[in-house]
């Protein structure tokens, strides 16, 4: 990216670093202009003073409000996503089948809960719940809107994996005799999840941020939750809310940089030695490559009359 | 199925889907406009504007959205005094906070959604090929001139599908801001729930079908928008 963007721009000279200095400077005056208002406005409602920030301090408001809050978001997440990526392969398989009344159906399917938003999808749930089994669980809801939603959208990831597989993968399986159930679990699949994996991972962002949907309407104590009546407890709504969202970003760029290290890895481990063959080929075909060219040149046909005939058919 | 509550005049689905629909232009606009300067923040030659978008970006992504409006309502407006409507004496307040509410959750829906459209766009930036901004360059352009008129006209062109999915995901987004009391889609289906428990499954079947309504559309045009708008090479 970075060689990229210096694309956009010269490296500067005297005149344009002077122009970026001023920039910088301009740029950081407003910024701690903006840090300042933002500070006098929060001291001036009374936000900074020690006791709206010490009872992060207590013991009893972790235990009590937050890690239960954390605790509930992140078991509701990871249910969810065990839950969702067999559905999603089920139905990502399904959308590729054969049999047009396997794959229209699960097309249906998956398009239907991909254009909904979760918290219908939660609501639903949660009345659906209730009319089955004689009781509320927004837990159970808070879960299946979930499952629904990215079971749909794990759909996708694994059927675009699936065909990222290169073609002869499924051509040589056939041909070895495999059946077509065969060819998809022991050859398409392994090869298609590692290759989706990091997207999978960049998911689960995505699911921890949405079991913050189920606070609203259906009434699950998540951590937004239950950081809010932390915060009635002990009126500190604002640090109340501002250690929540640390929390998230902290969990959320975790699992990003989670993502980016399995793809990294993921990509070293499958690329590492095939590129290094693919690279020593590539030479040996440019030196080819290089050869004829020189065979070509009208001064090198005296010396190998034979060869040069062989590539020259011309009259 | 029983769907006599589209009659009841208790119940306005269209004024509640009207109302989604006016949250996700609102918030579209704005998050476009926001979603690009951020974008060409992010590449720009000054170091600390780069850093500061990025910083602003991967913060305000990680966030939960239901986070941000909650707090845009109950911190920054009920505790910080942010006042976006005009409240008059001696009228209901019901008005006023109306108003307001809806204000405050289209400035939420613009702050988040503009972070998706910024790193959409960046990703664009990166398909426009460096031999345009090269000759962008060697024309003597100055840095805003390359990216205003040469690259990013080439780069939001690359990324129409990419902010069509980026719009669908903000028309569902907009649910959200029946967190702050936006009568909109999801907290008409809430009170129709509540009220009609009964009839559960059918206010769940008209609720879908609107929201599908919206989206299907919007994925069909942006769909073709891309083909009509993509940069042949």
């Amino acid at each position: 990216m970075s060689e990229q963007a210096s694309v956009l721009y010269d490296i500067p000279g005297p005149r344009a670093r002077r122009v970026n200095l001023i920039v910088s400077i301009v740029f950081g005056l407003g910024l701690l202009a903006l840090a300042w208002w933002v500070l006098s406005v929060l001291a001036s409602k009374n936000q900074l003073t020690a006791e709206k920030w010490s009872p992060f301090l207590q013991a009893q408001n972790w235990t009590t409000y937050l890690l239960p809050g954390l605790w509930a978001t992140l078991e509701a997440a990871a249910l969810s996503v065990v839950i969702a990526l067999p559905v999603g392969a089920l139905l990502g398989i399904a959308r590729m089948s054969d049999h047009g009344w396997i794959r229209w159906p699960a097309g249906i399917v998956v398009e239907f809960f991909r254009s909904i938003p979760v918290i219908i999808l939660m609501l639903f749930a949660f009345e659906l719940w209730f009319f089955v089994f004689d009781a509320a669980s927004p837990f159970a809801a808070v879960v299946i809107g979930l499952v629904l939603y990215n079971g749909s959208v794990l759909a996708e990831v694994f059927r675009a994996g699936i065909l990222a597989v290169p073609n002869g993968q499924t051509e040589a399986a056939f041909a070895i005799g495999l059946r077509k159930s065969q060819v998809m679990t022991i050859v398409l699949l392994p090869q298609a999840i590692t290759s989706m994996l990091p997207a999978v991972v960049s998911q689960l962002v995505v699911v921890v941020k949405d079991t913050a949907l189920g606070g609203i309407l259906v009434g699950y104590s998540e951590l937004r939750r239950a950081g809010s009546i932390s915060a009635s407890n002990y009126g500190n709504l604002l640090p109340t809310y501002f250690v929540i969202a640390v929390m998230y970003i902290v969990i959320n760029l975790l699992l990003g940089n989670l993502s980016t290290w399995v793809e990294r890895k993921l990509r070293t481990r499958r690329g590492g030695p095939v590129l290094e063959i693919e690279a020593g080929a590539q030479t040996d075909l440019m030196a080819a490559r290089q050869e004829i060219l020189v065979l070509d040149e009208p001064g090198s046909a005296s010396v190998m009359p034979q060869t040069e005939r062989g590539f020259d058919s011309r009259p | 199925m029983d769907f006599s509550f589209l009659s009841d005049p208790r119940y306005n689905v269209i004024g509640a889907f009207w109302m989604t629909v006016q949250l996700t232009f609102w918030s579209a606009i704005g998050a476009f406009i926001l979603g690009v300067v951020l974008a060409a923040m992010r590449v720009c030659p000054v170091p600390l504007m780069r850093g500061f978008a990025g910083g602003v970006v991967n913060i305000v992504r990680n966030i939960p959205l239901t986070l941000i409006i909650i707090m845009m309502s109950q911190v920054i407006a009920n505790q910080l005094g942010l006042k976006l409507a005009v409240r008059e004496a001696g009228v209901n307040p019901q008005g006023y906070l109306d108003t307001q509410n809806f204000r405050l959750a289209v400035l939420g829906f613009i702050i988040y959604t503009s972070t998706f459209v910024c790193e959409a766009v960046r990703s664009g930036i990166n398909t426009v090929p460096p031999g345009q901004a090269e000759a962008a360059r060697a024309i003597g352009l100055t840095f805003i001139q390359v990216i205003g008129i040469v690259v990013l006209p080439q780069a939001i062109r690359a990324v129409v599908a990419p902010l069509g999915s980026v719009l669908i995901a903000l028309t569902k987004n907009t649910t959200v801001a029946s967190a702050i009391g936006v009568s909109e889609a999801a907290l008409l289906m809430n009170t129709l729930i509540e009220n009609e428990s009964d009839k559960f499954t059918a206010v769940f079947i008209v609720i879908a079908a609107g929201f599908i309504v919206l989206t299907l559309p919007t994925g069909l045009i942006f769909g073709s928008l891309a083909k009509r708008a993509s940069v042949k090479r």
